[in-house]
Formats: structure tokens, C-alpha cells, sequence
């Protein structure tokens, strides 16, 4: 019986393992080695044919440790923090009104939410350069108010850039905080309105601590794809809205210097794990937490 | 007591914002002005210069080729996957499996761009569309995995210890109870993985060689070094056909399995 069983577990064993063979060689093959691969040719020197050279070098992580790169990694930072505020600020009462919608109402939004999610990116980045273009109707709008003046280029600055990044971000912001308020108890902002809390009160001190999962969620989903961002500010950010991934590409393109854009990638790797990182941590610590107060998980 | 009106502003005022920048683009590329600001009347003038433009064919060939491959593959693939994740679940090997199936999910598209180029350079293999195949095929695995697993989570196992009591052999009761159980999930996902590959910028700029444009490529350096109204008629085009993927995938994903499987 015991060698049956085990004969049994053998084979389950091995079925799993021919399933799963076939993805698990493809991603080690063309995910995990080129990832280890970047962090390997950052301490390799650059050879003048465009390619990788021989031997180990600090020198290039010597290199980015100067003021211009430093600056391209601070503006990295604040317009993705920036872009992941504005989209929380918007996603937050559009999540909560699709939620407390009617059936009919809450599908045909949602519909709405998810159609641009789908559209092609560059299409929508385009819609926009045009729009903000000097000859566009936005321009002549605020030119016609009186706004702004003939001389003002809405394009090419950090502005614009992290106007389009809400724009192609916000729908992947507002269905997890979507998802989060489908799940809250409504009747507990009823309760602190009865209670005499003013709406905004019960707005801050029950309904948003209640989606907070959602919020960290959407903060995520946001946060990393802008850390990565390349063709926003490359379209429409010009010089003065360049971004950390702006510079991997031109010293991928321009420079033909791959050990410098291994380099500049590493820092996004780790920019990008910390956040995931952080979030990790924290959800095992909110799971002790509630083991320890007795809460169901 | 009454709700506050401010969520609902907000709500269609992000509606607003979402719509309306396409809607102007879609109006644009049927306005013969050359400098978009003025509507000059209907005209499909752009759509004219499009379909004559022999770059915009070669785009699109590269393209369907390059998606139609990269579906068939990553289509199996995927699938595979989906279904050791969801009948090994717990086991270690399988939590290794989905964190590397997750990760191409969260990591910025740049990353995987570079990365790979690294790899291929480092491997001495030419640029073109081979290796544009094995990058799409390498981020629409997971996106595959994802929505055939999403399928497989409300499907009950028992159904294929029916069919092997019942004499199936596991190959037959594979193709023959479990295949056209999941069809839908997997034909969602086919059309996922399709329109991502024909989407798909940033990972191809950074793998293309010479001679492998592909249509967004194209788009771009249309967009770069401008040709606005022939990008308007472009975007359309383009925004039909999505529009319509989607649609089509979203109506199998949300169809209940009794349902999908009523003609079987």
C-alpha cells in the first residue's frame, strides 16, 4: 500500500513537473538571466563597437553618482509621486460613486473605466500631444481667456508630463479602489453621519480607512509603471521633463554605452522592488497584528 | 440625510476627461485641414494617403505576423501554466511558478526592454523579428495564465476523475472534457495576448532591428517626426479594431461555463 501511495505521488510529481517545464524554462531563460544579466554588465566596461567589453570596472557606477543624473532620479521620483497623488485625489470619489451606483449604472461605468485601459497607449499619449499642441484647442482656449500668453508652450515640461501620466494611469487607479468600496459597509458612514460626524468627517475617518487596501493597491499599480516611464516624457516632456528611463534609451540608442544603461536600470530595479518590498512587509505585519487582536484575516 | 454631489462631479468629470481627447482625434481624422484647429468638413482624404503608403503595409505585415505567431505560442504556453498553478497550487515548485509569471505582470516594460536587449546581445542573436516574437510571447504568457486561471478557479476537478473512471484515458480526458471546458478562457486570453503583441512599444523598440518595423513603431516615429492627420486616420483604424477585440473578449470571459459549454 506504502509503495503504492508513493508510486502514485511519484507520478503526480512528474506530471506536475512536465506542465510546468515549459513556462518555467521560457521565463528562466528570457526573464530571470536578463534581469541577473543587467546587474552583471553595470560592472562591465563599455567597448567602442557599441558592445560589452571584457574584465570588471567600477567606473561606470562611479559615473552616475554626478549631480545631472542625481536630478534625473529626484524628478523620476516626485512625477511618479505626484502623478500616483493626482490619480488617488480623482480615483477615490469616482471609485466610490461607481460603487454606490445602480446595477446599470455601475456596469456601464465600469465599461467606460476599463475601454481607454484598452485603447492603444500610444494613441492616447498622441491625443494629447495634439491637443497641447501650440496650433491646439486647448492653447487657443486659454489664449482666448486670456490665460496665457502667445509665447507659452504647453508642451515639453514636467507639467505636461505628468498631465498625460494621470491620463493613461487613472483607469488602472480607480478599479482597485473600485473594487475596495464594492466591499464596504456603507451603512458604517451612515452611522457616523448619525453619529454627528459631518460627511467629509465620515468621509476621512471611515469610508477611506476602510478601502485602504485598495488604496495601497492602486498606489502600487500606479507608483511602479511611472517609476519606468519612457514614452510620455518622451513624447511630450522634451529636455526639461526627462526621465529615468529616457536616459536608459538614449544611452541604448544615442551612446550605444549598454554597461551605462545597465547601470541606470539597476537603480530602477531597485526603485521599483522597494515599494513591493515595503508592501510585503507590511501586509505579513497587519497579518500578525490581526492573529495577535483576534481579527479575522 | 442627504449624500454629498461632489463623487458624482468628480465621477463624470474624469468621464469627461478620458473621452474626450479620443473623440476630438477620431473627429480630426476625418477634418482635410492639414494643421487640425479648424473643421473643414468630412473628407477621407488621410485614410486615402494611409492606404497608399507602402511603410504602413510593411508595418502591418510585420505586425500580423509577429502577433498571429506570438498568440499560437503563448496561447499553449499559458495554458499550461494555468493549469499546473491551479492543480499543484500549494506545492513550492508552483509558488516559484507564479512569482515568475507575476513578475513580467508588475515590472516596468522598459526593464524587460533592456534586459532582454542585454540578453540578446549578450547571446549573439541578430535583432529582427525573431526576437520580437520571443518578447511578446515572454509578457503574454502571464497575461494567458492569468485569464485561463481566472477560468480554471470555478471548474471542478471532479468531472476529469469521472471521465478517467469511466475509462478516458488522461490524454482523452484532457482534449475531450477539460479543453472545451476552458475554451472560453483560453480564446479570451488569445485575444488578450493578440492585442497586446500588436500594441506593444516599448519591449519592441528596444528588440527591433533593421527591417522589423512594426506598426506602433511606425506610429511613433509618425508621432516623432510628424505626419499628424495620417496618425489621426491611423489611430482609428486602430481603436475600431481593439475596440472590437475587446469587446468580443470581454462577452467570452464574463459567459458563465454551463453556458459555454451548451453546445458540446
Amino acid at each position: 500500500m506504502g509503495s503504492k501511495m508513493g508510486s502514485s505521488l511519484l507520478r503526480r510529481r512528474r506530471a506536475e513537473w512536465l506542465v510546468s517545464l515549459p513556462t518555467l524554462v521560457w521565463l528562466g531563460l528570457f526573464v530571470v538571466i536578463p534581469t541577473l544579466l543587467v546587474f552583471v554588465i553595470a560592472f562591465r566596461p563599455a567597448n567602442p563597437y557599441g558592445g560589452i567589453g571584457g574584465g570588471w570596472t567600477l567606473d561606470t557606477i562611479r559615473a552616475l553618482w554626478t549631480p545631472s543624473y542625481l536630478a534625473i532620479v529626484g524628478r523620476t521620483l516626485w512625477v511618479s509621486l505626484l502623478t500616483t497623488f493626482l490619480c488617488l485625489v480623482l480615483a477615490v470619489p469616482t471609485g466610490y460613486s461607481i460603487a454606490r451606483a445602480s446595477t446599470k449604472w455601475r456596469n456601464r461605468l465600469l465599461l467606460l473605466v476599463i475601454v481607454p485601459f484598452w485603447t492603444s497607449f500610444l494613441v492616447r499619449v498622441f491625443a494629447w500631444k495634439s491637443l497641447l499642441h501650440p496650433e491646439g484647442p486647448i492653447k487657443r482656449v486659454l489664449e482666448a481667456l486670456g490665460l496665457v500668453g502667445p509665447e507659452t508652450t504647453l508642451l515639453y515640461n514636467p507639467t505636461a508630463v505628468v498631465l498625460v501620466m494621470v491620463y493613461t494611469f487613472l483607469p488602472f487607479t480607480i478599479l482597485p479602489i473600485y473594487a475596495a468600496a464594492e466591499k464596504f459597509d456603507f451603512r458604517l458612514v451612515e452611522a457616523a453621519r448619525d453619529l454627528g460626524a459631518r460627511p467629509f468627517q465620515a468621509f476621512r475617518r471611515v469610508f477611506l480607512p476602510g478601502i485602504r487596501r485598495g488604496i495601497l493597491t492602486a498606489f502600487l499599480v500606479v507608483f511602479i509603471p511611472a517609476l519606468g516611464s519612457y514614452i510620455i516624457p518622451d513624447l511630450v516632456g522634451g529636455p526639461a521633463g526627462e526621465m529615468l528611463g529616457n536616459k536608459i534609451a538614449q544611452r541604448v540608442f544615442t551612446d550605444r554605452n549598454l554597461p551605462h544603461a545597465s547601470a541606470l536600470s539597476a537603480i530602477l530595479v531597485l526603485a521599483v522592488l522597494a515599494p513591493l518590498i515595503a508592501d510585503l512587509t507590511l501586509q505579513r505585519k497587519n497579518k500578525k497584528a490581526e492573529i495577535i487582536m483576534g481579527e479575522a484575516p | 440625510m442627504r449624500r454629498s454631489r461632489f463623487p458624482i462631479v468628480v465621477t463624470a468629470v474624469v468621464m469627461a476627461f478620458f473621452y474626450l481627447p479620443i473623440f476630438i482625434l477620431v473627429a480630426n481624422s476625418f477634418n482635410p485641414a492639414r494643421f487640425s484647429s479648424r473643421w473643414q468638413g468630412f473628407s477621407l482624404i488621410w485614410y486615402a494617403r494611409l492606404f497608399e503608403s507602402p511603410e504602413i503595409w510593411q508595418a502591418l505585415k510585420n505586425t500580423l505576423i509577429i502577433a498571429v505567431s506570438v498568440t499560437a505560442v503563448s496561447v499553449v504556453l499559458g495554458t499550461a501554466a494555468a493549469f499546473a498553478l491551479h492543480r499543484y497550487g500549494s506545492s513550492r515548485l508552483q509558488r516559484i511558478h507564479y512569482t515568475l509569471i507575476y513578475q513580467p505582470l508588475v515590472v516596468p516594460e522598459i526593464l524587460m526592454g533592456i534586459s532582454l536587449l542585454m540578453f540578446f546581445v549578450a547571446a549573439g542573436v541578430p535583432l529582427g523579428l525573431f526576437t520580437i516574437f520571443l518578447a511578446h510571447v515572454t509578457f503574454c504568457v502571464s497575461y494567458v495564465a492569468m485569464t485561463v486561471l481566472a477560468r480554471l478557479q470555478d471548474f471542478d476537478f471532479s468531472v476529469i476523475e469521472a471521465a478517467r473512471d469511466l475509462g478516458a484515458s488522461p490524454w482523452q480526458s484532457a482534449r475531450k472534457v477539460l479543453l472545451p471546458m476552458l475554451m472560453p478562457g483560453i480564446v479570451a486570453g488569445a485575444l488578450l495576448a493578440f492585442t497586446l503583441s500588436v500594441d506593444d512599444f516599448v519591449i519592441t523598440f528596444f528588440v527591433a532591428g533593421p527591417g522589423s518595423t512594426t506598426l506602433p513603431l511606425r506610429i511613433y516615429s509618425m508621432i516623432k517626426y510628424g505626419a499628424p492627420p495620417m496618425i489621426n486616420a491611423l489611430s482609428t483604424l486602430l481603436l475600431a479594431v481593439t475596440l472590437t477585440a475587446v469587446l468580443l473578449s470581454q462577452r467570452l470571459a464574463n459567459r458563465r461555463y454551463d453556458a459555454g459549454n451548451s453546445g458540446t
